[in-house]
């Protein structure tokens, strides 16, 4: 035991006396979950727009008031003609261009059907998509107003509510995603990076000749990092309950307990990687290369799984972050319990499982 | 039983390539001092290998204090001290932390042998906060050194200890030797210089995974075959040539300032008959004497003339 935690404090003399460790381990989680809640985002604010306006009149012009109020679009210009559509198009200057015909507020008092023509670059279809609907929106809204007792006959109208995240806030989707991401890529690059520094550095073969097991030296090796790693986690939800408005609707336990069973089977990962690997590099290029993209690809957060052909949902199912996505969105954004998330975590637990025996089985009691 | 023992161990690291070793035996008596002389490649380092477990050979049979390499490796490792031929400690943990590290590992504590790794560690201590990286390559190895012997093994594996040594490191590190095989610790020492064999009680001559020869350096040095001679003149590499081309010269290679030579059969008109040639072929100033061969020569003869 007191060999055991020797061997844990030396690896925290490795860490806290590289620089390059310190980085990955504390700077990679704070610009991962900076760049993915503030400059990664699917939300499109402040677009560029052009007004053309031939009605002139009160209703053109409260409508165009109302789209300028809105944080989603800038007016570029409000007094255009038609031909400056198309130019200010292919500059790139807009995104999208509402024009008012002649009579605009007429028809509309006069009960007739008030027409407006919204045109968007389509080169992009998500944006176009996204700033037609938000027109839409806009124009409903002022229908409204200025007639809320509009008797259509048969009208149907959708009331729509945002549940957990009403404000489609989109880092609520991608920090859960984040974490995994993070998680996965510290535990396997740090842990199989440090295993393979002692075979490059010969001190592996010291540590093989004596009489400390070698079923330890991996367990010694991981411990440190579970801990770190748990640091990491904590870092991960101050930053983005404080900077990100995370809400933790579920229990702070749970999470914790699910975290570490995630962060468990990182690391036996990465001491995987470290038994096939004989230089520090090629750890660090599969730890960070060949981790980032399955988990960024198959994890959900940013490609839904629902839309994949099957055989790559398949191949989801094998990827630990999947299921740990899963399970910290239903905690920290539902509030769910583990009535709820209990299968994913049996399956989580049970890839840990299979991943430390194969790691503890796979780690080498002799050179090569 | 002797304490360490080889019996016709091979080992491959490549099929169908020469193997590094082939049907190496020999046996290191109990408080030996034993030295594997050769060179770079000669399969020195695979033989510690083998013996400190972390290889398995493919035939043959070795045990280390009385344990079997391949059954009862785990004895093995509690009881011997291996330094292997890279500078292997923590290049980022100071001195102390090296030693008090390796210490708790063997389950043992500074204070508890500290009689026996004082002599070196002394030497140390004044830069005991010093990260082990930052030690000149002397320092290096004395701290490796008492790493290895923290924990008083009964046998001691050392390959290569003083390469990338100063001259007078190494004779202070051979120095120490002496002191441990005293206390009693089976020491097996590799080295590459060939003039460190004479500070061995035996030695094992081993050349691309072949045993030459086993015996006690004096004995090693005695059985050389017939005289052996250095030439000396002002330009040797010019002397070279004309040299290897006399008829009567079984070996001549370059040692240092001087050429060493030696006839096919001894003779008392051999030297005198040689430089009346050298000097038919224009080297006037050539001057041979008799010398004792030492293990240098006894390997090159060994390589030319294996038994």
């Amino acid at each position: 035991m007191k060999q055991f935690m020797v061997f844990v404090r030396k690896e925290f003399y490795h860490v806290f006396r590289d620089r390059r460790t310190l980085l990955i381990l504390f700077g990679l989680p704070i610009m991962q979950i900076l760049l993915f809640g503030y400059a990664l985002t699917t939300e499109i604010k402040n677009a560029e727009i052009i007004v053309v306006d031939h009605a002139g009149d009160a209703a053109s012009q409260q409508l165009t008031t109302m789209i300028t109020a809105s944080k989603y679009f800038d007016i570029n210009s409000s007094t255009a003609s038609d031909q400056d559509i198309y130019k200010a198009f292919k500059q790139g200057k807009v995104k999208c261009a509402v024009v008012f015909p002649t009579g605009f507020g007429n028809d509309l008092l006069n009960g007739q059907v008030a027409q407006l023509q919204v045109i968007a670059d389509a080169s992009d279809p998500n944006t176009a998509k996204t700033l037609t609907n938000y027109i839409t929106a806009i124009v409903a809204d002022y229908q409204q107003q200025v007639n809320p007792t509009a008797n259509i006959p048969m009208r149907i109208e959708p009331v729509t509510r945002m549940l957990y995240n009403p404000e489609l806030n989109g880092s609520m989707n991608f920090v859960p995603g984040v974490m995994a991401l993070v998680l996965m890529i510290i535990c396997t690059t740090l842990t199989s990076v440090s295993i393979v520094r002692e075979k490059e550095m010969g001190t592996m073969e010291i540590l093989l000749v004596s009489p400390f097991k070698p079923v330890y030296v991996v367990l010694a090796k991981a411990v440190p990092y579970l801990a770190l790693a748990m640091v990491d986690f904590v870092i991960i939800l101050i930053l983005s309950v404080l900077a990100l408005e995370m809400p933790v609707r579920g229990n702070l336990v749970l999470l914790f307990f699910e975290s570490t069973l995630f962060i468990i089977s990182c690391l036996s990962l990465g001491l995987l990687i470290s038994s096939v690997t004989r230089s520090q590099q090629t750890a660090m290029m599969v730890s960070m290369m060949g981790m980032m993209l399955p988990t960024i690809l198959f994890t959900g957060f940013i490609f839904p799984l629902e839309n994949m052909p099957l055989p790559l949902q398949l191949i989801s199912n094998l990827l630990p972050s999947r299921w740990f996505y899963v399970i910290v969105k239903a905690v920290m954004l539902k509030g769910l319990g583990i009535g709820v998330v209990w299968k994913e975590t049996l399956v989580l637990a049970g890839m840990t499982l299979v991943l430390l025996t194969i790691s503890i089985k796979s780690f080498k009691t002799r050179l090569s | 039983m002797d304490t360490v023992v080889l019996e016709n161990i091979s080992k491959s690291y490549i099929k169908n390539a020469p193997p590094a070793l082939e049907n190496v035996s020999f046996s290191v008596k109990k408080g030996e001092l034993f030295g594997l002389i050769g060179p770079d490649g000669a399969g020195k380092s695979t033989i510690f290998r083998i013996l400190t477990t972390l290889l398995l050979s493919d035939a043959g049979k070795a045990t280390v204090a009385g344990y079997d390499v391949v059954k009862d490796f785990h004895q093995i490792r509690s009881c011997v001290g291996y330094m292997p031929g890279k500078f292997s400690l923590y290049q980022d943990l100071t001195v102390e932390e090296n030693l008090n590290f390796f210490a708790t590992l063997f389950g043992t504590t500074i204070s508890e042998n500290y009689a026996l790794i004082k002599d070196i560690y002394e030497q140390s201590a004044p830069f005991k906060n010093r990260r082990a990286g930052k030690l000149s390559g002397g320092m290096k190895q004395k701290l490796a050194l008492s790493c290895a012997l923290v924990h008083r093994p009964e046998v001691l594996f050392l390959d290569e200890p003083t390469t990338g040594v100063d001259a007078v490191s190494r004779q202070e590190f051979w120095d120490m030797l002496k002191r441990l095989k005293n206390e009693g610790i089976t020491i097996v020492v590799s080295t590459p210089y060939m003039d460190e064999a004479s500070l061995c009680e035996r030695i094992a001559l081993i050349q691309t995974g072949h045993i030459l020869s086993i015996d006690t350096p004096d004995n090693i040095v005695a059985a050389y075959p017939g005289k052996l001679y250095a030439l000396r003149a002002p330009k040797v590499h010019l002397l070279l040539p004309d040299t290897r081309r006399y008829a009567g010269i079984r070996q001549c290679y370059a040692a240092g300032e001087k050429l060493h030579i030696a006839f096919k059969e001894d003779g008392k008109d051999h030297p005198a008959a040689l430089l009346t040639y050298l000097k038919s072929k224009g080297h006037q100033t050539v001057a041979i004497e008799e010398i004792r061969p030492d293990i240098e020569d006894c390997f090159i003869e060994k390589l030319s003339n294996p038994q």
